[in-house]
């Protein structure tokens, strides 16, 4: 979106009255008010506007299902079955600041009191960068060498092209105060103890390092790999033209990862590629723009189709459903479709042990993530309770942020 | 179907729809042009003295400011009247005239406040074989300075003086255009009257300074860091333009006296309001240098349209039919009794309504939880002010409560009679019904 583009698409903003689209947004971002800040022709202004409320702001602009946040809520929605174009204005704000590498938040006066960060994914960062700001001394460890988490190794290509996730990042950082210990991991190399003797609070952000297995006859025969690994692969990779794609691509899931797996694999020359999901397609974590998005680009959406079988001789050749009642029970209707390559994206799990209670299989948490244990707090994919999305996890970082402050302030 | 002629002082037009004096109606080729596009009339780019022609400024002439999407909504000119050769001007008048009998063709003029400089220009142009004059007493920037357009206009015995020299050496009719740049527009219209007037035309544009550069703290439009106030028009003038027509339609001096509505008109209903209120026909200039000459297009279809629905079959049959509907305020009816009412199939639950009457008013509206907003009678004054700010036409509405009922918000029972701030008891000066 263009300036011009964006007056256009600004001026079409009702400014509302407690505005639906604040309420439907996960940082509550007051999306009245930025976009009147363009429409007035201030777009730094607008910037630090969402950017208080969501300091990865720029990441959400791209990677936001809007069609089911702000943008269903819009009023223009309900008259005109098209509303503001909220998130390509978010967009276009946070890329003017960011892009004259402007960092419009400041330090507040050190406060001496230090904090450990365990994730430096969305959650992570967020609450890194809110407790920086208020004072604190922050250090964040993360397994893996670069800082971003899902941002950077998990989130389509097509989504974020540029290197804009390490961008933002190092956009982040500017604030200062915050250290960033890479390579760290939970468990491995250092321990909840020792953070919780050498920090004065800690903050859990860590992501779900495990991937559910495909537990049927073949489930483990090559071709069958791990949605997030393949698309981890390919954020990192140099020369995208060298990865390895099947021929026929089948995805297992019906989530955004299900949905970047199978786009990604056709965008990268996959011939066929389908996506199979158990239920019906109002059921699927992925919105129906995601949905109609994966259709424009050739991908087949098979649902009701439960995997009962993975053959090939070594390796996958053909991958085998059951056609399934939306109460799951299988109809005895089997359909064999062929398949060298085979994306698992039936959903992660929490991985580790010496964390705070559970819940579910993840971090059980109070109030602003507050866990189990005094002095921790948990946010992001690895707490219980919220959308498993980029806006959710920096909401509850910053959330969290705010309560470790005010109890150390106390 | 319509009849649309119009016939304004004795000069036949097909349509009320005529170009104003300005840029759009300076040279053949554009008035060749607008003519081709429907235009029923024009009146030429005002004429000056015969000699070295008029300079204009050699950077912007124009300012604006916008709505929506930059939507055009006042406009401003620094320009000055024609910067071509008078007798170039002349020779065009009479060959587009001769071109297109059936279309009117008024000539603007502006000289100075002598006899001879009249006297001089007033045979030249009786010869174009033009339908009448219109005499610029309004442009409020550059001439005025040297005691013509808005100079005159502001003096009434000016306007007087000269209208009285046209109708002695000019046989044809004789408009005179006012200012708007006055406080009371009744003066000059009488003054007109008195000089033997056929018709007053007005609004001719008021002075302002549409913005400032932020950067340079020059007005806007900027001439090498410096600005000058231009004279404003466009849609944001036209409430200003519709009081001072219906002033003079209505004031016993002048009633009666013909009037060519301008200022702002760019829809057919903008043009039937003007009419509504007095005047012959309209003239129109920023609607056709915003969208060009084809939007009289629009103007003659929605016209027509609505005079066929309405059953009137020529524009004198609705002409000043709002004027007796435009009173004093004491006059009003101050035992009308309305209540806002929010039709909640069309509400789309903005809360515009809600901020502006929670805010700013009577704190008459409820919200609920899941943002249903409804009027509290018992607090509702009727301002208006939700409809207005409402983005959904027709989602709220006024509603007049019947005779009988009792008014929640006074407790007072709705009248059957009509009563006024005269007869108030309120009122220290009102009068005691008999």
């Amino acid at each position: 979106m263009d300036a011009h583009e964006a007056l256009v698409a600004a001026d079409r903003c009702y400014f509302c009255h407690d505005a639906p689209c604040i309420t439907a947004c996960p940082t509550d971002i007051d999306i009245p008010l930025f976009i009147r800040q363009i429409a007035t022709g201030t777009p730094d202004a607008a910037a630090k506007t969402i950017l208080s409320q969501n300091i990865m702001g720029g990441m959400c602009a791209r990677v936001c299902p809007t069609e089911t946040l702000c943008e269903e809520a819009c009023v223009r929605e309900l008259a005109e079955g098209k509303p503001v174009k909220i998130g390509q204005l978010q967009r276009y704000a946070t890329d003017h600041l960011q892009e004259q590498g402007i960092h419009p938040f400041r330090r507040a006066e050190a406060t001496g009191k230090t904090v450990a960060v365990v994730g430096a994914g969305p959650a992570g960062l967020s609450c890194a960068h809110r407790l920086a700001m208020l004072g604190h001394d922050v250090t964040v460890y993360d397994a893996l060498p670069k800082p971003g988490g899902l941002n950077e190794y998990g989130i389509a290509a097509y989504k974020t092209p540029e290197g804009f996730a390490q961008a933002e990042v190092d956009w982040l950082l500017k604030i200062g105060g915050i250290t960033l210990e890479h390579g760290e991991a939970l468990g491995r190399d250092v321990t909840l103890e020792q953070l919780k003797g050498d920090f004065d609070a800690v903050f859990l952000g860590m992501g779900l390092g495990g991937v559910n297995a495909l537990a049927v006859e073949g489930g483990d025969k090559d071709g069958v790999l791990n949605a997030v690994d393949f698309i981890a692969d390919l954020r990192q990779a140099s020369d995208m033209g060298a990865l390895p794609v099947g021929r026929d691509v089948v995805v297992i899931g019906g989530g955004m990862t299900a949905v970047d797996a199978a786009v990604q694999s056709k965008l990268l020359g996959a011939l066929n590629v389908t996506l199979a999901y158990r239920r019906g397609r109002d059921r699927m974590n992925a919105s129906v723009f995601e949905q109609d998005l994966a259709a424009s680009k050739g991908v087949r959406i098979m649902t009701h189709v439960v995997p009962r079988a993975v053959h090939g001789n070594g390796a996958v050749r053909e991958i085998e459903f059951e056609y399934v009642n939306d109460d799951m029970t299988g109809t005895g209707e089997m359909v064999r479709i062929p398949a060298d390559q085979v994306l698992r994206a039936i959903g992660q799990t929490l991985e580790g042990d010496a964390l705070p209670n559970l819940e579910g299989g993840k971090i059980a948490v109070s109030g602003a993530g507050r866990t189990s244990i005094n002095g921790v707090w948990a946010g992001g994919d690895c707490a219980a309770g919220g959308d498993d999305l980029t806006v959710t996890a920096v909401a509850e970082g910053r959330d969290a942020a705010m309560d470790i402050h005010a109890s150390l302030t106390a | 179907m319509a009849n649309l002629q119009s016939d304004f002082v004795g000069i036949k037009s097909p349509n009320p729809f005529w170009l104003a004096s300005a840029p759009p109606t300076d040279k053949e080729y554009n008035v060749r042009r607008a003519f081709e596009a429907g235009w029923g009339g024009v009146v030429w780019k005002t004429l000056g003295s015969e000699g070295p022609p008029v300079v204009n400024v050699n950077g912007p002439r124009y300012g604006a400011i916008y709505g929506a999407d930059r939507r055009l909504l006042g406009l401003n000119n620094i320009e000055l009247i024609t910067d071509r050769d008078l007798y170039t001007n002349l020779e065009e008048i009479k060959r587009v005239k001769a071109d297109y009998p059936d279309r009117a063709m008024i000539v603007s003029i502006m000289v100075p406040c002598e006899e001879e400089a009249w006297k001089a220009i007033l045979p030249l142009v009786e010869d174009t074989g033009a339908d009448g004059i219109e005499l610029n007493f309004g442009c409020p920037h550059g001439m005025s300075e040297r005691g013509m357009g808005s100079a005159v206009g502001q003096v009434p015995e000016y306007i007087e003086m000269v209208t009285r020299w046209c109708k002695q050496y000019y046989s044809k009719p004789v408009i005179v255009k006012l200012t708007p740049n006055i406080t009371d527009i009744r003066k000059p219209a009488a003054a007109a009257k008195a000089g033997g007037a056929d018709a007053v035309s007005l609004i001719n544009t008021i002075n302002s300074i549409t913005s400032v550069n932020l950067d340079t703290m020059s007005p806007e439009p900027s001439i090498d860091g410096k600005g000058s106030h231009g004279g404003y028009c466009g849609p944001a003038v036209k409430p200003i333009a519709m009081s001072m027509v219906s002033e003079i339609a209505r004031n016993p001096e002048t009633h009666g006296l013909p009037i060519s509505g301008i200022g702002g008109i760019t829809t057919w209903r903008d043009a039937a309001e003007f009419i509504t209120l007095g005047c012959g026909n309209v003239q129109v200039c920023t609607a056709a240098m915003t969208y060009g000459f084809k939007v009289v297009q629009e103007m003659i279809s929605g016209l027509s349209d609505w005079m066929d629905e309405k059953g009137h079959a020529s524009i004198d049959d609705f002409k000043g039919a709002a004027v007796p509907n435009v009173t004093d305020w004491q006059y009003l009816n101050l035992n009308y009794v309305a209540k806002a009412k929010i039709n909640q199939d069309l509400c789309i639950s903005c809360g515009r309504c809600f901020a502006a009457c929670e805010d700013t008013s009577h704190q008459a509206i409820s919200m609920s939880d899941d943002r249903v907003f409804e009027v509290i009678d018992e607090e509702c004054v009727a301002c208006n002010l939700c409809v207005n700010v409402c983005p959904v036409e027709n989602c709220i509405t006024m509603e007049p409560m019947a005779v009988g009922d009792t008014d929640p918000r006074t407790g007072k029972v709705v009248e059957p009679d009509y009563a006024n701030w005269t007869t108030h008891p309120n009122n220290p000066a009102a009068t005691a019904a008999e």
